[in-house]
């Protein structure tokens, strides 16, 4: 059950755009930057194919210059 | 952990300690960023919280918090829109801060050694202890066999009570406090150069200057707030930042431009400097001449390695012509030589402080003070703006930044040093009898010689002098230079030490009474910031347990030693009072500060405060009205109202890397962490985010050394050794030669390995430059 975080930069502009694309995939939180293109991503899943299933579309994401993972966690649901 | 109440289980606090570690490392990539959103999203739904401001309990920036709290707990932190230091940002430290008062391991009550374990005990017990022996001490050994070393962090009213305790009713100078460690070259920086401590500027200089030039300053990580706000200009009217510095960090690569000098050589660049100015003729003449003479001073004064090492300069009036002679030995074309940078880039700098046209701000703070020569760096960046006239106007002038949220505040204003009294020294008549009378003393109780600075106070802590120690809110055993000597001295039966802080430290370890003190929010109180800025803040949460403000604690200590008419505070409005006493050592244009309901209202106020004004721009006629001289500009600090270019040589550092010992070692911080950790390493996210300290390595010296990132590597010194993973092109890039190491871990103690020499004026140790070797442990 890995959580993950990650740092995600938006192409210059295209913030709004990334953080309806994150919204709209229902394993992505997002917190966006009030002053930077940049936004916090925290990544919910129930198993690390799924996590690299759900990576994979993220980076499909034309809004997205660049996702840099912080940290992982592996928990059992709650 | 219950900062945020809406977790209701595992999960989601994983999910919530995730999210807090992605912003951490966009923090530290990009300081200043803002995710207040996050706050707000923290708070329960439907909370019904009440905000209270008040300053940030970290570094020296100052920055406004609102902390809001429900149901007699805080539960979120904020950055304060209506202050004008931080305009709602704050940096990842602040946002977090209320998260440690938590800590499993809060002190909450008195512990009393006995037979060799701690006892819990219950406060007033313990505060009879900490009396009894501390009068028992004096009656068997004379008073100046006690002594106490408070902190940059104690509010204004606990350094005030602490001075008058021990300077007006005690009797003795044995008061110093940690602000000598980062802060003590500032002082006597802006004492010999202007008579008058602190800086002249303000903030709002930001939102003015061209060029901002730091020295030895990484900015970026240790006032993140300000740095933002450079940044921010940088992006808005195309400001630009140079970063001359002996190590390539976040400030340097977010910098236009990042020029690297060997360490100790600043102090010959900056003459360089000056050396082009005259050479170009880009010196403010009139500025000069109306508002400037030159001094100077006495040379090899030698390093303060010895005990009982005394200095005195003997300042001696010179020319210009004479002044222009000195710093002929100072051409870029001699300097580049040994300082490693470039003719070009001295002559570049030069030509920024040069050009009437740039407003430039020249930012410092450990690089610059934390040097065997640290008075002299100060005067040297002084000498630049004094001869360029570039001083004390909007976006023009030299601006010394402090670590501690009360350096200012507390240990320079109202004076927790050994020499200091709130108004003036205790070497001055005048300010003896001024405080005499203010503390109603007999004015002979007030020693007129300074005793000892916070390096020779635990030497003598070491030789036995000292047989009774009081630590308030800061933790020696980690931050003094060369920790093994001092370590061993603080655990010799020969002195009783008391220990109050708010959770247990390698300090308290050593203790005889460990006291519980209240954390900044536990308790009212109030700090100055870098700028002059004095802030006050109301308690807004009880403190667990036991613990109590240090000022309380004073003042039960001075009850029971039979000082009670001298403090006679009420428990509920001590604060209040304590303030509304100390104002009066400032009164008048040059000092005023603000009074109480002002600061209870505004986020802050600059102090001088005069008919109802903050003062931004000291000694500039148009801003600041204790200019009495009739002309533009009047340093009114000096008896004939002019300040002083000082002739400094440059002079080699005490240790220098050689065949046994053959790497620089810089030591400091990082931004995740406030000083030795004990508050930030409570914080899960940040000490998560910066789990430990480090070896810092240029790629060129791990290769050669065969060194891989995270090995273990032991860097040692004549005097001790410590053994940290290995980081290469990581944080930070020192030069060839150079090793740096954090000092924030307590578990990995870098002061046992660095040297105990100080600035001979100032008395500022230099953790910045020694010599050691490394190898794989």
């Amino acid at each position: 059950m890995p959580i993950k975080s990650y740092v995600v930069h938006s192409i210059s502009g295209k913030k709004e755009e990334l953080i309806t694309a994150l919204n709209n995939l229902s394993q992505c939180e997002v917190v966006s930057a009030k002053n930077q293109d940049v936004l916090a991503l925290v990544t919910d899943t129930a198993n690390e194919q799924e996590e690299g299933i759900l990576i994979e579309k993220i980076e499909a994401i034309n809004s997205l210059k660049l996702l840099s993972l912080v940290s992982g966690f592996n928990t059992p649901q709650n | 952990m219950s900062m945020y109440k809406s977790v209701t289980n595992r999960r989601s606090f994983i999910k919530k300690m995730a999210m807090l570690s992605a912003m951490t490392a966009a923090a530290s990539m990009f300081p200043g960023i803002l995710f207040a959103s996050e706050q707000e999203k923290g708070i329960p739904e439907g909370a019904n919280l009440d905000w209270k401001k008040g300053p940030c309990r970290f570094c020296g920036v100052g920055c406004g918090i609102l902390v809001g709290t429900e149901n007699g707990k805080a539960v979120a932190v904020k950055g304060d829109p209506n202050s004008s230091v931080n305009k709602g940002l704050l940096c990842v430290k602040g946002y977090h801060q209320i998260m440690c008062i938590q800590s499993k391991d809060r002190l909450e009550y008195a512990l009393v050694k006995k037979n060799g374990k701690y006892v819990k005990t219950p406060l007033n017990e313990a505060l009879d202890i900490v009396a009894n022996k501390m009068s028992e001490t004096i009656a068997n050994h004379g008073k100046d066999a006690v002594a106490m070393y408070t902190s940059g962090q104690s509010t204004i009213p606990e350094g005030y009570v602490a001075s008058k305790l021990m300077k007006g009713a005690i009797g003795t100078n044995n008061l110093d406090c940690n602000a000598r460690l980062c802060m003590a070259s500032a002082v006597t920086g802006f004492l010999t150069s202007f008579g008058a401590d602190e800086p002249m500027g303000c903030y709002e200089d930001i939102d003015h200057a061209d060029y901002f030039i730091t020295w030895g300053n990484n900015m970026a990580e240790m006032h993140p707030v300000l740095f933002s706000r450079m940044l921010e200009q940088k992006t808005r009217r195309g400001v630009k930042i140079i970063d001359f510095a002996t190590r390539t960090t976040r400030s340097s690569t977010a910098s236009d431009r990042s020029i690297l000098f060997e360490p100790q050589t600043d102090l010959a660049v900056a003459n360089a400097i000056c050396y082009e100015i005259i050479k170009n003729k880009w010196v403010n003449t009139s500025f000069v001449e109306k508002h400037c003479s030159f001094s100077k001073g006495l040379t090899n004064m030698g390093y303060g390695l010895e005990d009982n090492y005394k200095f005195a300069d003997k300042p001696e009036k010179i020319d210009f012509e004479a002044y222009k002679e000195f710093l002929k030995d100072y051409s870029p074309e001699k300097v580049s030589k040994y300082s490693k940078v470039s003719v070009k880039d001295i002559k570049y700098l030069a030509s920024l402080y040069g050009d009437p046209n740039k407003k430039v701000v020249s930012y410092w703070c450990m690089g610059v003070n934390q040097h065997t020569r640290g008075t002299w760096m100060n005067n040297l960046i002084y000498n630049i703006h004094l001869l360029t006239g570039k001083i004390s106007q909007p976006g023009n002038g030299p601006f010394s930044l402090t670590g501690q949220p009360s350096a200012c505040g507390t240990a320079r204003e109202v004076g927790t040093f050994t020499h200091k009294l709130p108004h003036g020294v205790v070497m001055n008549k005048k300010d003896r009898e001024m405080a005499a009378r203010i503390w109603k003393v007999p004015v002979e109780k007030i020693p007129s010689k300074p005793t000892y600075h916070a390096t020779e106070m635990f030497r003598a802590v070491d030789r036995g002098e000292i047989k009774f120690i009081w630590t308030q809110a800061t933790n020696p055993l980690v931050s003094l230079p060369k920790t093994g000597r001092y370590r061993p001295a603080m655990e010799k039966e020969s002195c009783f030490v008391v220990v109050s802080d708010v959770f247990p430290t390698p300090t308290s370890d050593v203790a005889d009474v460990i006291l519980p003190a209240a954390w900044h929010i536990e308790k009212s109180g109030l700090y100055g910031n870098s700028e002059r800025r004095t802030q006050h803040w109301d308690k807004m949460v009880e403190a667990p347990g036991e613990a109590t403000a240090d000022a309380w604690m004073f003042i039960e200590v001075a009850k029971r030693m039979g000082y009670g008419d001298l403090f006679p505070y009420s428990k509920e409005n001590h604060v209040e009072e304590i303030y509304n006493e100390y104002r009066q050592f400032h009164e008048g244009a040059k000092h005023g500060m603000a009074p109480l309901e002002v600061l209870k209202k505004e986020s802050g106020a600059i102090w001088p405060y005069v008919d109802g004004k903050s003062t931004q721009w000291r000694f500039n006629a148009k801003y600041d009205p204790a200019c009495s001289n009739g002309e533009a500009f009047h340093f009114y600090g000096k008896p004939d109202g002019k300040a002083i270019i000082w002739q400094r040589p440059f002079e080699d550092a005490p240790e220098k890397p050689d065949q046994n010992y053959p790497f620089w070692l810089n030591t400091g911080r990082v931004i995740e962490h406030w000083h030795t950790g004990s508050m930030t390493r409570r914080i899960p996210v940040l000490h998560q985010a910066m789990p430990n300290a480090y070896v810092e390595f240029h790629p060129d010296d791990a290769k050669t050394l065969g060194v891989r990132n995270g090995e273990n590597i032991k860097v040692s010194s004549r005097r001790g050794s410590c053994i940290l993973p290995a980081s290469i092109n990581e944080r930070g890039l020192p030069t060839k030669g150079q090793v740096f190491v954090p000092f924030f871990d307590e578990n990995m103690l870098i002061n046992d390995v660095t040297l105990d020499a100080f600035c001979p004026i100032s008395k500022e140790p230099d953790y910045k430059k020694c010599a050691v070797k490394v190898e794989k442990a």
